[in-house]
């Protein structure tokens, strides 16, 4: 079988200074994949990379048997590649409704079934995006990329700088989203829960991935190494 | 009806009540002045949709104005003369029917907004604003130095053109074509506002980026919009040369642009009769105060000076005690 998401030896770069030196990983369908490495070993320019927000050098990215290179940012999400940005990036001035269907797409995920899977944000329809609490604003973000219908949900550090409550309620909400069988891209930190969630790992270090495996196989030794954890 | 929507409702119910009022009163002068403001109103509504709802400050809208204006005027004069407009690739004639003016105004407005869009629509900021004058001052030059339709000195047409049924040299009759055009536009942008394509419009303004992100292409959003923007615009000034049954240079310069952009930001952008309170505003002003001394405009930057800075939400903004839209 295809994998739904293909990266192999993808480099990118910011201008003169190259963050990826060659990345590769694969994603099937139906499998949540977590991306790990501390910070600035390049997990959101990878991100980036595959949402089409940087193009790459060299290496390529597939995604449902298709090479992206060359296709345009909008195209991408057109395309079914559902981003949660880094900080929950919501349309502040504009209501949770109208942040919720301005990007959507016909298919199984409907605003009532958005508001039944996520009931806060049902409740605060009519309210502003900006006068939202962290975690709702998160859950509106999340929200937003459902409705777009995407083939693959990618989740940008979803829980950072949120309560600790409120981040189990997130973790709780990609558990039941990994059940109803969605393909989960997830970058985050927190080791702990995401045990209980990802099938799989990959491990990123200077722009390179080194680890890559099941989450019952990432030990203490790995993640003391390229986590400091 | 929300409290917003009360607001817009009561400012043209109030424009139009000052009409039948002066009209009863018997006072025709008072019903042009009127009229003047719901042309304005018109063109500011154009203007509304960019700089209001889409975060695009066009510092050019007086081409579409201007535009207008000469479409109107050009089809005037020719149908006044009897000599064709065009005779390549086919004979075009003039006419003096409104029904036929404004079509031709709009489509020509649209074109130009959309040539203007396509290239200025490229960049953002101060660029933007400067691209969309310089657009705007190369028409104002072109009408200056085109010698066929009166150059410098304008254009008249002495008789207003014609609508079925009524009598446009009315003054009454004439706002009434005027005021039922700029209902449908008020209409026609709260329909677009809350369509999937306004909020695209606004997503765009609030995060470029993001909208991206999510599948929105801001430059075919904002080049739409802009276009209709440019043809609401157009009508207006197509009105506002039959109003005057004149059109010259000056409704293409710069000062007209800032004038439509005063009439937007003093009545709230991005609120839906924002345009008519500003616009309405401005007329009363520029009677009330323009009789007193010749200085008044001076006065008119300092009330938009303290709306600037202590009530961005423009005069409807503050009707609606600083609440949302």
């Amino acid at each position: 079988m295809s994998a739904l998401l293909e990266l192999d030896g993808v480099e990118a770069a910011y201008g003169p200074v190259q963050a990826l030196f060659g990345v590769s990983l694969s994603l099937a369908e139906g499998e949540v994949l977590a991306l790990m490495g501390r910070n600035g070993m390049g997990k959101t320019t990878t991100i980036r990379t595959i949402c089409r927000m940087l193009p790459h050098l060299r290496g390529q990215v597939r995604f449902a048997g298709r090479d992206l290179a060359g296709v345009p940012l909008h195209r991408a999400a057109q395309m079914g590649l559902g981003l949660v940005p880094e900080g929950r990036r919501c349309f502040g001035p504009l209501t949770v409704a109208e942040n919720l269907i301005v990007a959507a797409r016909p298919g199984d995920w409907t605003l009532p079934r958005v508001t039944e899977f996520f009931p806060r944000l049902g409740e605060r329809l009519g309210q502003a995006a900006q006068t939202l609490s962290g975690g709702e604003q998160q859950m509106l973000a999340i929200g937003r990329a459902l409705l777009t219908n995407p083939r693959l949900l990618i989740l940008d550090e979803a829980t950072e700088g949120l309560a600790p409550v409120v981040r189990q309620e997130i973790w709780a909400a990609v558990g039941r989203l990994k059940a109803q069988g969605m393909s989960i891209l997830i970058v985050d930190k927190a080791l702990a829960d995401l045990r209980g969630i990802a099938d799989r790992a990959v491990i990123l270090e200077r722009g390179r991935d080194v680890w890559t495996g099941s989450m019952e196989t990432l030990g203490g030794d790995e993640a003391t190494r390229f986590l400091g954890v | 009806m929300n409290r917003a929507a009360i607001i817009d409702a009561g400012l043209f119910a109030a424009l139009v009540a000052v009409a039948l009022v002066a009209q009863a009163a018997g006072e025709p002068f008072v019903i042009t002045l009127a009229t003047k403001a719901a042309i304005f109103a018109l063109a500011g509504v154009g203007l509304n949709l960019v700089l209001g709802y889409g975060g695009l400050v066009s510092f050019g809208h007086a081409a579409f104005f201007g535009i207008g204006g000469y479409v109107a005027g050009i089809l005037a004069s020719h149908a006044m003369s009897g000599a064709p407009v065009a005779t390549f690739p086919f004979t075009m004639q003039g006419t003096n029917e409104m029904l036929a003016i404004w079509p031709m105004a709009m489509a020509v407005a649209g074109l130009v907004a959309l040539a203007i869009g396509a290239l200025s629509l490229r960049t953002s900021g101060v660029y933007f604003i400067m691209v969309t004058l310089a657009f705007a001052q190369m028409l104002y030059y072109f009408a200056i130095s085109w010698p066929a339709y009166g150059g410098e000195d304008g254009l008249s047409f002495y008789v207003r053109n014609t609508f079925p049924g009524l009598n446009t040299f009315d003054p009454i009759q004439f706002f009434a074509i005027v005021a039922v055009l700029l209902g449908l536009a008020l209409g026609l942008s709260a329909l677009i506002v809350r369509s999937r394509f306004g909020l695209a419009l606004r997503a765009a303004r609030a995060a470029p980026g993001r909208a991206v992100a999510v599948g929105i292409r801001p430059f075919g959003i904002r080049l739409t919009a802009f276009v209709i923007s440019g043809m609401i615009t157009g009508l207006a000034g197509a009105l506002y040369a039959d109003l005057n049954r004149f059109v010259s240079p000056a409704m293409l310069s710069w000062h007209m642009s800032g004038e439509i952009m005063v009439f937007v930001i003093l009545g709230g952008v991005g609120r839906l009769a924002g345009p008519l309170a500003g616009a309405g505003a401005y007329i009363l002003l520029e009677h009330l105060l323009g009789g007193v001394s010749e200085y008044w405009q001076a006065l008119l930057g300092l009330l938009l000076l303290v709306i600037v800075l202590f009530a961005p939400g423009g005069i409807v903004g503050m009707l609606n005690g600083g609440r949302g839209r």
